[in-house]
């Protein structure tokens, strides 16, 4: 039995994230899931609660895509950029910032997908413009007691 | 507390080696002397206390009180910034690409599905002859 190995985050520099899961299916399949919009909205949604109902796509180099994503309750949430590089099915990326709040200026996002078997790793690696960015983005949310965090450290650092 | 951005930088920096993150792991478990965390690696006890040294400046270790020894142990407070931003963002990802997973089983169905009746139409069909 196969099971799909599990979402790694790591921070390979000061203002990288690093995100690397690997999926059951062919990169092609992959590529259109992350690419075409009546597929984005079924999974690209976050946290529970939140619909995605603006999803435009101009796949293209210097094309653009805007993202809009809403609770029940109203709030809205929106993002957008530019694609700079698209290699179909193994490579894109794009600019990627957010419309509601100032989170220090846009991130460069470059997602690769590289097949094994049948499979596919799709690592993405978000990269902040300045060390300002980085902190905003870590500051845009509260931060948990320390003890939440520290359960978790082990598992991170084993990542 | 708000994270200082210059202490941020050395936590991520310090995370960026997968020694040094290793090394942490193994101080998460309770304290160690040099020789101890030198002992799991491939590397020399300088090669080490250069890690360490790194690890000392970031805030993330300190060395105990036990003069002889001198065991390393962890200092969690710098890191709980770090892992809980990467933390939240984790979550966030992970319930994603329990979506994605979902939506890619249901395009190797479909393929699967018009794979199988591409099949169907080329496979000969048995044709009816009459023998005499």
């Amino acid at each position: 039995m196969t099971r799909p190995a599990a979402l790694q985050v790591t921070t390979p520099t000061d203002r990288e994230l690093m995100m690397t899961r690997v999926f059951d299916a062919p990169p092609g399949m992959v590529f259109d899931a992350l690419t075409t919009p009546d597929l984005m909205k079924r999974w690209l949604l976050g946290p529970p609660g939140w619909t995605m109902p603006v999803c435009e796509v101009d796949l293209r180099v210097g094309g653009k895509y805007r993202y809009v994503w809403q609770k029940a309750d109203g709030r809205k949430m929106g993002m957008g950029g530019t694609f700079k590089e698209i290699v179909p099915p193994s490579r894109i990326v794009a600019t990627e910032m957010y419309e509601d709040y100032w989170t220090g200026g846009e991130t460069l996002v470059t997602t690769e997908l590289v097949e094994t078997r049948g499979k596919t790793t799709l690592r993405t690696t978000v990269r902040y413009a300045s060390r300002e960015a980085r902190d905003a983005a870590i500051q845009m949310g509260a931060t948990k007691g320390l003890e939440a965090s520290y359960d978790r450290l082990e598992e991170l650092l084993k990542a | 507390m708000k994270p200082s951005g210059y202490a941020l930088d050395a936590t991520f920096a310090a995370l960026a080696d997968p020694t040094r993150r290793a090394i942490l792991a193994r101080l998460a478990d309770g304290e160690a002397t040099v020789t101890e965390l030198a002992t799991p690696f491939d590397m020399s006890q300088p090669a080490i206390s250069k890690h360490l040294k790194v690890l000392e400046r970031a805030g993330l270790i300190t060395r105990s009180r036990d003069a002889q020894r001198r065991p390393r142990k962890l200092e969690p407070r710098p890191l709980a910034d770090a892992t809980d931003w990467i933390e939240r963002y984790r979550r966030i990802w992970e319930t994603n690409f329990k979506r994605l997973d979902a939506v890619l089983q249901e395009l190797k169905n479909k393929q699967k599905k018009a794979v199988d009746a591409l099949l169907e139409d080329v496979k000969p069909k048995p044709k009816k002859r009459r023998f005499k």
